[in-house]
């Protein structure tokens, strides 16, 4: 009897125990560079988790951690999330590239994905990107269009290529509707500081900068322009900030259109191969043409034609018969890079160190 | 380079608005350090300040009385930590550590629904006569009240610490509670009233940065800001003076390196971006040099009537 019971209570567990692992929900994790509430960067990857969890339901468990910092913070949250049963991490941000590769040598079962890097280590660690610059160059068009002081302004983040890639594609476009125009770099070091990126489009603003486009994750540069009513205009960066289309007054806002980056096609594909157990090393670089970046409402701030100009930039680069970085370009110390016609290939544009032709700067070091 | 780009009186404008939040909260942080007692939790308090003031200025469409809120919400804040630290004993540095780590915390959970919203700010001053002066009127006279406000709280903590009866129990208490209560002053009510006053000045502080600076919410948007403020304490050698100093010192680099930079001038950007920091450490290592410390010297100490 004994026997028995004990018997069908091991045959239980068993069952129990298949089922259990069938129904295990594949945990899907995500690292964070700001607060979820950045209404910026940060805010729009959590879209893109929230997708997964829409997209899978139970079969799908979502975890997530704000505000890590680069650096050996970012290693510890990663391992955590590792031990954790996290299936998949998405690590967010430029500066957790060797600290994912670092973890991921240690967990070589778990799945790991790093935004807007290079390095694949191992064969557990994809990256993926988007093709910001494509927006950049529409916004740069623009602001090239509208700027009547002739100055506009970028505020920079920190000196990598995504970032020296951003400047290029925004200075090219504006100068070739407007050659007068000048190009004014601030760089804040962070990623992450509304007071710091307030002070430094204040900065801009104060030196006769009337287009900014920013770098950052905040909503503080567009805010900052709004103080000037009407004589400053910005673009949203990576979520739409819509709020900041109209002032509370009625009056038209300084947001004129948005560079919207939309990670949720990625999320979902990239779980989904998990959840198959189809995943495999890929390095992903995706921008208009396959909606990962896509261009927010643009307002009647921005003249019809410019507006219809605009949109024709959209469609050709998303219809793949335009690519912003189409030659002739020369590099900032005179020297050739793109022969006329020629178009920048991938491993130029990630490596990307140099300012072309026009920018009276330096890259910082 | 063209450092023509840079317009002085601008400059200066903008200094007086980015060095206001950490004055604010380094002059009340100053205040309870004299009465001896270190209160890390800065960051927690100005960034509860920051949200709290927000919320109550989009609700009631006043930003004056978003201010109010966030003085009061400061120093309900800091009142846990005089109860902990006073009453109970707790040690100061832990405690203020964990008042920050709950400020942080609290402040995104009522926040959550405020972000991405826009509030009324506080509207620039047109003081008759003054406003209109040329170059000045720009430069020093057409703020908003918190500006001006935070200078004369200086003042007041300068003159109420030099010349008053309760500043001077005030400074005996940091100096020495023990002779302090022997002679029968109450040592736990003033530094209790000192902390609510420091709480105050941060939520304030806070405030300032959600209500006028960057006027908007976001999660964390006093980045270090209670830090710097309590380094300047340190910079200022406790003096009232000293602390404006400090503050539009570091709020004059913090601008000047943006204005420098998007002037294009040829310093290498990593080092005009570290120059704020640099320094601070640079004008620490001096005062220490010179061996005027001026600490309080109960500074951190509990105090309990038995020993």
């Amino acid at each position: 009897m004994k026997r028995r019971t004990l018997l069908a209570s091991a045959a239980l567990a068993a069952t129990l125990g298949t089922a259990a692992f069938a129904q295990d929900p594949t945990k899907a994790c995500f690292v964070y560079v700001g607060p979820i509430g950045d209404g910026g960067w940060t805010y729009q990857h959590h879209q893109g988790a929230l997708a997964v969890k829409e997209e899978f339901g139970d079969a799908v468990e979502i975890a997530w951690q704000e505000s890590v910092p680069e650096g050996a913070d970012a290693e510890r949250v990663m391992t955590q999330m590792a031990l954790s049963g996290c299936d998949i991490i998405f690590t967010t941000s430029f500066g957790y590239m060797d600290a994912t590769n670092a973890v991921a040598a240690k967990f070589p079962d778990i799945k790991f994905e790093h935004a807007t890097g290079y390095k694949r280590e191992h064969p557990n660690v994809s990256s993926y990107n988007a093709r910001f610059y494509e927006g950049r160059a529409v916004v740069g068009h623009i602001a090239g269009s509208m700027t009547k002081t002739n100055k506009i302004g970028y505020l920079a983040s920190f000196p990598i290529p995504e970032v020296v890639m951003g400047i290029n594609a925004y200075y090219l476009h504006a100068q070739k509707v407007n050659p007068d125009v000048e190009l004014v770099v601030t760089w804040v070091y962070t990623w992450f500081d509304p007071a710091k990126e307030a002070d430094a489009a204040r900065a801009m603003i104060d030196q006769g900068v009337d287009v900014i486009t920013a770098h950052t994750d905040s909503t503080a540069p567009l805010a900052e322009a709004a103080k000037e009513g009407g004589a400053v205009i910005g673009f949203g960066q990576a979520s739409d900030m819509a709020p900041f289309a109209t002032n509370d007054d009625g009056t038209p806002g300084p947001r004129v259109t948005s560079i919207i980056d939309e990670w949720s096609p990625y999320y979902v594909k990239r779980v989904k191969a998990v959840i198959d157990g189809t995943w495999e090393q890929i390095d992903s670089w995706s921008g208009m043409p396959e909606g990962e970046v896509v261009m927010g409402e643009m307002t009647d701030v921005i003249p019809e034609n410019v507006r219809q100009e605009a949109q024709g930039m959209i469609d050709a680069i998303t219809g793949g018969t335009y690519h912003p970085f189409t030659g002739p370009i020369n590099k900032a110390d005179g020297s050739a890079w793109l022969a006329d016609g020629e178009v920048a290939s991938d491993g130029d544009l990630l490596s990307m160190d140099f300012y072309i032709e026009g920018i009276d700067a330096e890259i910082p070091n | 380079m063209d450092l023509s780009a840079i317009n002085p009186v601008l400059l200066v404008a903008s200094v007086m608005v980015s060095a206001t939040p950490i004055l604010l909260a380094a002059i009340g942080e100053m205040v309870v350090e004299k009465s001896g007692v270190l209160n890390l939790g800065v960051e927690g308090m100005m960034i509860t300040g920051a949200v709290v003031g927000f919320a109550v200025a989009v609700n009631s469409t006043s930003p004056g009385l978003g201010f109010v809120a966030a003085a009061l919400a400061g120093a309900l804040l800091s009142l846990s930590f005089g109860f902990l630290t006073q009453y109970l004993l707790s040690n100061q540095v832990a405690t203020g550590l964990g008042l920050t780590l709950v400020g942080l915390g609290l402040s995104s959970l009522i926040g959550k629904p405020y972000e991405g919203m826009k509030t009324a700010t506080l509207p620039k001053l047109d003081i008759p006569v003054l406003s209109d002066l040329p170059v000045v009127g720009r430069m020093l006279f057409s703020h908003d009240i918190m500006v001006y406000l935070s200078l004369a709280l200086v003042a007041a903590v300068w003159a109420f610490l030099k010349y008053t009866r309760a500043g001077l129990i005030l400074r005996a208490v940091g100096e020495s509670h023990d002779s302090a209560h022997a002679l029968g002053y109450k040592v736990v009510r003033v530094r209790l009233l000192a902390i609510l006053f420091g709480g105050a000045c941060a939520g304030l502080g806070g405030a300032y940065l959600s209500l006028v600076r960057v006027p908007q919410w976001t999660e964390g948007i006093t980045a270090g800001a209670g830090w710097i403020a309590l380094a300047i304490v340190v910079f200022a050698s406790w003096r009232a003076g000293r602390v404006a100093v400090g503050a539009y010192l570091f709020g004059g680099i913090t601008v000047l390196q943006l204005n420098l930079q998007a002037a294009g001038a040829a310093v290498p950007v990593a080092l005009l971006s570290a120059s704020p920091y640099l320094i601070t450490i640079l004008v620490l290592v001096i005062i220490s040099a010179r061996g005027m410390h001026g600490a309080p010297a109960s500074l951190g100490r509990p105090f309990h009537a038995s020993t």
